[in-house]
């Protein structure tokens, strides 16, 4: 509660900074668009930086390691340092490459991610925009991830990477589909596409969409790990085959680019099966913004721990897994709680 | 079936597959001729690591041999020397202490479960599952420390000799073997619960990849891959060197010959190993460890002779023609790996490049055997 009086006060102090200079009000507006664009990209990038530790840490204690340990206490510096590194080193980028495409498919690659996080509600009030289309909006951002894999496996000019972007692209498509059907359902309970509404749909822990919709939730969760590349559906860099996918030719700071995407990927669908499957920031005593990360940071940590766990699917059983398991059952999904709500 | 518009043809692409890729087990380079995943032709191109460790050996003594031939099969070194010091004392004639040769048994049995436990590894580890290797190594270091108190190598052991083993074992290592006998049980229990009943595992493995029974023979195939198209062939027990005859094991089979049946015969292979130890252990008799061999003048009469000892890639031989002085004539090595190698054009065609990387982990080749 107190961040966001924080920010509505801050939004009036601008305001009236414009007003005393004599400019006119637009200028205002977008000021604090961009403040709030800034806040939400400080907040993406510190969720990435304790994500890529989560990983580290959480891998290790799966394998009877410790993880990073030396940088900071348990590690927890180790992100920040590596990204150092990573901002420091040369870019190579190898003679043969489309230049151009080769340089704006991270940059799409971690903006469109990015973009998608401006209507994720954080907490009560705490949202950068409420969309009347907000889950359309994210639906129809992240598909963009697609071209830039694409992008970024056909301008490298290598074929480990072209194979990779080729199976990126059949992957993603192919989840889209019982990922949006999924959601379907409880859109249909809620009937509008904002994420605030749907979160205000679910008062009470019985009411969260989870328990009217628990095989809705099942099919989210699989098709949401699928689109995010991560094991056990990480074909399109999968390293035992295509030696890194997609990425085989980036280094630095653009590898840096593709590898924050994941992370800010793999937060993001955590981020909207929480509102829309566990009740978003809805919860008893805490603030509303402990209950929302709460429950993210958990779905996150059984998404990392599919991948520790799980060998890889080939790429045909993951298409068949995909258009003759995962879509039937969300159609069923769709249809049965289509019967229930008339 | 729809057929394509010429058009719509895909081009065939070549793909260089090594020597640097990260499951080609080493320096292993395989040209791929590829229809999108679809692999149409593929062939191998060997001799990366290549040391002429058989050369070599012409211009040492018998002893100064088994340093190299450790390099030879890194993984199990101890099989190499075995093999070597067996063929140099089957023509010599000599004897070696019993205690020595329960020594061996065990050290050879611990290594084919250390060798073992390296192939569950990286076989999941090709497979996407990161996990099982960390496990894996965890039960290998375990053995290695036992090696090093014996031997005082983690890899490289030089401890099998010409005329029995290097030296005793020290007094601890007893108790600590059979601490680990005990407890790895339990441990091939848990590699199994996280591999063997996974769904995506089978899907990955099942029927992927079947070698026909007939087509391994014909191809000298040999070891686990052999077994697990169903041939009971063992060489412990079908042509029994050292002290092999007084223990019981079984020879676990496969049925069909897929990459699940390769992974599944050598998970009960290590079960096996370890009850070989057990019982190794428990007769362990007293006494000295070394025949009366003179090191540098050690001279076995003009001969000729193959010997053969069951390794964990297979049938490991070892050829040596001696001429009556102090070094052999000639050395030659026969490995399971290269024999396996070979067979990577004709089961290549037609399966996807996810299944040839299960496939060529589930064959266990370890790259410095195919080229000494």
């Amino acid at each position: 509660m107190e961040i966001s009086t924080l920010l509505r006060w801050l939004g009036s102090i601008l305001f009236k900074v414009v007003d005393s200079l004599g400019l006119p009000l637009w200028v205002a507006e977008l000021l604090q668009m961009i403040s709030a664009a800034a806040i939400v990209l400080g907040a993406g990038l510190l969720v990435v930086l304790f994500l890529v530790w989560w990983e580290r840490k959480l891998s290790g204690h799966f394998q009877q390691r410790f993880g990073p340990m030396r940088t900071g206490w348990h590690g927890w510096i180790q992100t920040v340092v590596d990204g150092v590194k990573l901002l420091q080193k040369e870019d190579i980028i190898p003679k043969t490459v489309d230049r151009k495409v080769f340089f704006w498919a991270p940059v799409l690659c971690f903006s469109v991610s990015y973009a998608a996080f401006a209507v994720i509600p954080w907490g009560q009030g705490l949202w950068p925009t409420d969309l009347n289309i907000g889950i359309l909006y994210i639906l129809a951002v992240t598909t963009f991830v697609v071209i830039a894999l694409l992008m970024a496996g056909w301008s490298s000019n290598n074929k480990y990477a072209l194979l990779g972007g080729m199976r990126a692209a059949a992957q993603i498509i192919s989840y889209e589909v019982p990922l949006m059907l999924s959601i379907l359902g409880v859109i249909m309970l809620v009937q509008s596409l904002s994420m605030v509404k749907i979160v205000e749909a679910q008062g009470g822990i019985f009411g969260w969409f989870i328990f009217k919709q628990p095989l809705g939730f099942l099919i989210y969760l699989v098709a949401a790990t699928a689109e995010t590349n991560r094991a056990p559906f990480d074909i399109p860099e999968a390293e035992q085959e295509l030696v890194a996918g997609f990425n085989i030719e980036y280094s630095g700071m653009k590898f840096a680019m593709f590898f924050m995407a994941e992370f800010l990927n793999l937060f993001l669908v955590a981020a909207i099966a929480t509102t829309i499957f566990l009740g978003g920031w809805r919860g008893p005593w805490l603030p509303s913004w402990v209950w929302f990360m709460g429950k993210t940071l958990f779905l996150v940590f059984v998404i990392i721990w599919f991948k520790w766990t799980y060998p890889r699917l080939r790429v045909d059983q993951l298409m068949e897994f995909c258009w003759k398991v995962l879509l039937p059952l969300a159609f069923l999904n769709l249809i049965v709680s289509g019967i229930l709500f008339m | 079936m729809i057929e394509p518009a010429p058009a719509q043809y895909t081009e065939e692409f070549e793909v260089n597959m090594g020597p640097q890729h990260p499951s080609t087990h080493g320096v292993l380079r395989l040209l791929l001729k590829m229809d999108g995943e679809i692999i149409k032709e593929a062939e191998p191109y060997i001799g990366y690591l290549h040391r002429a460790i058989e050369k070599i050996c012409e211009n040492r003594t018998y002893n100064q041999c088994l340093p190299f031939l450790d390099r030879v099969e890194y993984v199990t070194s101890m099989s190499c020397e075995e093999v070597f010091c067996l063929a140099t004392e089957r023509i010599a004639g000599m004897e070696i202490p019993e205690r020595a040769e329960y020594l061996r048994v065990i050290m050879l049995e611990f290594n084919r479960i250390a060798s073992h436990l390296i192939f569950l590894g990286t076989f999941s580890l090709d497979l996407g599952a990161i996990t099982p290797f960390l496990y894996c190594l965890r039960e290998r270091e375990d053995i290695i420390d036992l090696f090093e108190m014996t031997s005082g190598q983690r890899l490289t052991y030089n401890y099998i000799r010409v005329g029995g083993v290097a030296a005793d074992i020290p007094p601890e290592f007893v108790p600590l073997a059979r601490k680990f006998v005990n407890m790895f049980q339990d441990k091939v229990d848990d590699y199994e619960a996280i591999l063997t009943e996974n769904p995506i595992f089978l899907a990955r493995t099942k029927d992927v990849g079947i070698f026909d029974k007939d087509m391994c023979i014909n191809y000298g195939v040999s070891g686990p891959i052999l077994r697990a198209t169903g041939v009971d062939w063992d060489l412990r027990r079908d042509d029994p060197y050292s002290v092999y005859d007084r223990f019981r094991f079984e020879i676990p089979t496969g049925k069909v010959g897929d990459t699940w049946d390769r992974y599944m015969v050598r998970v009960r292979e290590m079960r096996q190993s370890n009850e070989i130890i057990r019982q190794a252990l428990d007769q362990l008799p007293e006494g000295g460890t070394r025949a009366k061999v003179k090191p540098a003048a050690f001279k076995p009469p003009a001969g000729e002779i193959y010997t053969r000892i069951e390794n964990s890639r297979g049938e490991l031989g070892c050829h040596i023609i001696a001429d009556g002085t102090t070094k052999p004539y000639r050395v030659k090595l026969r490995g399971g790996s290269f024999t396996h190698t070979q067979m990577i054009p004709e089961i290549a065609p037609g399966v996807m490049i996810a299944d040839l990387v299960a496939i060529f982990a589930s064959m266990d080749v370890i790259l410095p055997e195919v080229d000494r």
